[in-house]
């Protein structure tokens, strides 16, 4: 099972190393990731395997949502079938 | 990978725009519930709803949680309760809807559909018995939500129901006289009712539907809004193209959600409904969408075609998305229930004529309208055959949603608070319609329905 993570804010030192703890910690894979910054705004798109981690999708969203407001930013967790249900014929 | 432009559209939909998944409905068949004893058939109507929909809420707020869409409303229509009423050998039917209530309470979810009679062409004791009770049940219960389909295309307009139907309205509004009438939010007269349409007030699980099944709604004005925004001085067909394209996105949700539905409850998968559907919060508003297009006001000259090329490329959209799309799919104009709708009443731009013309091109009908509290029965069921008729001639669903708020006049407003919202009281045409209404009978199907 793949979920994808989005992350957008303010751009500051260490956004990519405080998500990949994360998911370092719980055993989740990162399969692909795209990054750019527009007009200061950080935007990271990453493609994540969580089927070794022990943690269910919730727990995940939940997770990330407590680092976003630490860090001030936008993450989101979602399932990878909703893009793709959403954005393929 | 996919495409991060794509991923951050579907993140921004849902974040700024209300992308919902607005209900899961749980289409229940009741049919073997009934019996003489209408205690014991109670008995059996509360037994049946709260097994077959014990995990309903549960694997909504799962679905929620693991895939990130908010999924607003868990609901459950069930089989008319006339068909019921017609083996109970008490008359007084009230006892089915508050066990109706009590299983709603016990499953966990704010509205129940299915309090209804289906009597288009005539009405048979359990009919009757039903319909005389609606006023009651819809003041004694919370969740219970009532419907009463009086005519189609194929079997004509029962007058008689119309008529009876005007003064049930009035007496609902009567016995909630201390809410703002509030039991008339949760009564729908319809023309052509569907079997699978899974938005309240006006769901039941239709007698062509199988044991149970899960049917979807989904939503999103906020998002084909702000699609128009972004298409900037298009013209017509690539707004049309843009509507389409946004519809798709929303309803493969919906069937992603339906389909995940189905497979965790056990229950097949019925259909998808894609209709845009409203609320009072800002960027979430049909009307909204009207105004988009280039109308300075919805009502304004423009608004039925611009509401035609909406509810049609909307459909268009949400076809080719789910393997089946059913219910009301289309665009919803209730006024409570939005924003813009709201603000064009209270500035005198949008009329119930004007709505009434709007409804011919909608998906449903007048909804959630609110009159003046002394309005007659007679006048309503005047609005109800005008709108039954657009339903019956031009082959859809129709519907009437109107709220003769008691004591209140033009001017004066009914605030239900949430997703019902609240509304201007509408000035209403009072010449009195008393001679036709009262010659009953029926209106003969019109010429297209001989179809055979």
């Amino acid at each position: 099972m793949r979920a994808v993570i989005t992350v957008v804010g303010k751009d500051t030192v260490g956004i990519i190393a405080e998500v990949s703890q994360i998911l370092k910690t719980h055993k989740i894979n990162i399969l692909d990731i795209t990054q750019s910054i527009l007009d200061d705004l950080f935007v990271m798109v990453m493609l994540t395997d969580i089927s070794s981690t022990t943690l269910q999708l919730p727990a995940l969203t939940e997770a990330m949502n407590t680092l976003g407001e630490q860090l001030g930013l936008k993450i989101h967790v979602m399932h990878e079938d909703v893009f793709n249900s959403m954005h393929r014929v | 990978m996919l495409n991060s432009y794509d991923i951050m559209e579907t993140i921004k939909m849902i974040e700024e725009e209300h992308l919902d998944i607005r209900t899961i409905t749980m289409g229940i068949s009741l049919r073997d519930c009934c019996g003489e004893d209408i205690g014991r058939v109670a008995d059996k109507i509360y037994e049946k709803i709260t097994r077959t929909a014990a995990n309903l809420v549960r694997v909504g707020e799962e679905l929620e949680a693991e895939y990130g869409i908010p999924i607003i409303h868990k609901r459950v229509s069930v089989t008319p309760i006339a068909l019921l009423a017609d083996a109970c050998t008490s008359a007084d039917v009230t006892v089915l809807a508050r066990a109706l209530d009590r299983a709603a309470e016990a499953v966990g979810i704010n509205f129940i559909g299915g309090y209804s009679a289906l009597v288009h062409k005539g009405m048979t004791r359990g009919d009757k018995n039903l319909i005389d009770s609606i006023a009651e049940a819809l003041s004694e219960t919370k969740c219970v939500c009532s419907s009463v389909n009086v005519a189609t295309t194929r079997a004509g307009i029962n007058m008689d129901a119309v008529a009876r139907m005007g003064e049930i309205v009035k007496d609902a509004a009567y016995r909630t006289r201390e809410s703002d009438s509030i039991a008339c939010a949760k009564l729908v007269v319809f023309a052509n009712a569907t079997e699978d349409n899974p938005f309240m007030a006006g769901a039941f699980h239709g007698v062509g539907e199988g044991e149970s099944v899960i049917n979807v709604g989904v939503s999103g004005p906020g998002v084909v809004q702000k699609a128009i925004r972004r298409a900037g001085d298009c013209d017509l067909a690539q707004l049309a193209e843009t509507v389409k394209r946004t519809a798709f996105k929303i309803t493969r949700m919906g069937q992603l959600a339906a389909r995940e539905a189905s497979r965790r409850l056990g229950v097949p998968f019925g259909i998808v409904d894609l209709s845009l559907a409203p609320t009072p919060a800002v960027g979430d508003s049909v009307a909204h969408i009207l105004e988009e297009m280039g109308l300075e006001s919805v009502g304004a000259h423009g608004t039925t075609a611009a509401l035609a090329l909406l509810n049609d490329a909307v459909k268009k959209g949400g076809v080719m998305a789910a393997a089946h799309v059913g219910g009301l799919s289309g665009a919803f104009i209730p006024v409570s229930e939005d924003a813009g709708m709201i603000d064009a009443v209270r500035n005198g731009a949008l009329s119930l004529e004007k709505l009434e013309a709007m409804t011919a091109v909608c998906s449903v009908g007048l909804d959630m309208i609110a009159i003046p509290g002394d309005t007659s029965a007679e006048v309503i069921s005047g609005i109800i055959a005008d709108e039954i008729s657009i339903g019956v001639v031009n082959n859809k669903t129709t519907a009437v949603r109107v709220i003769p708020a008691y004591g209140k006049s033009v001017g004066d407003e009914v605030e239900y608070g949430g997703l019902l919202g609240s509304a201007p009281v509408m000035p209403v045409n009072t010449n009195s319609p008393l001679k036709f209404i009262s010659r009953k009978g029926r209106i003969p199907a019109p010429i297209h329905s001989q179809k055979n």
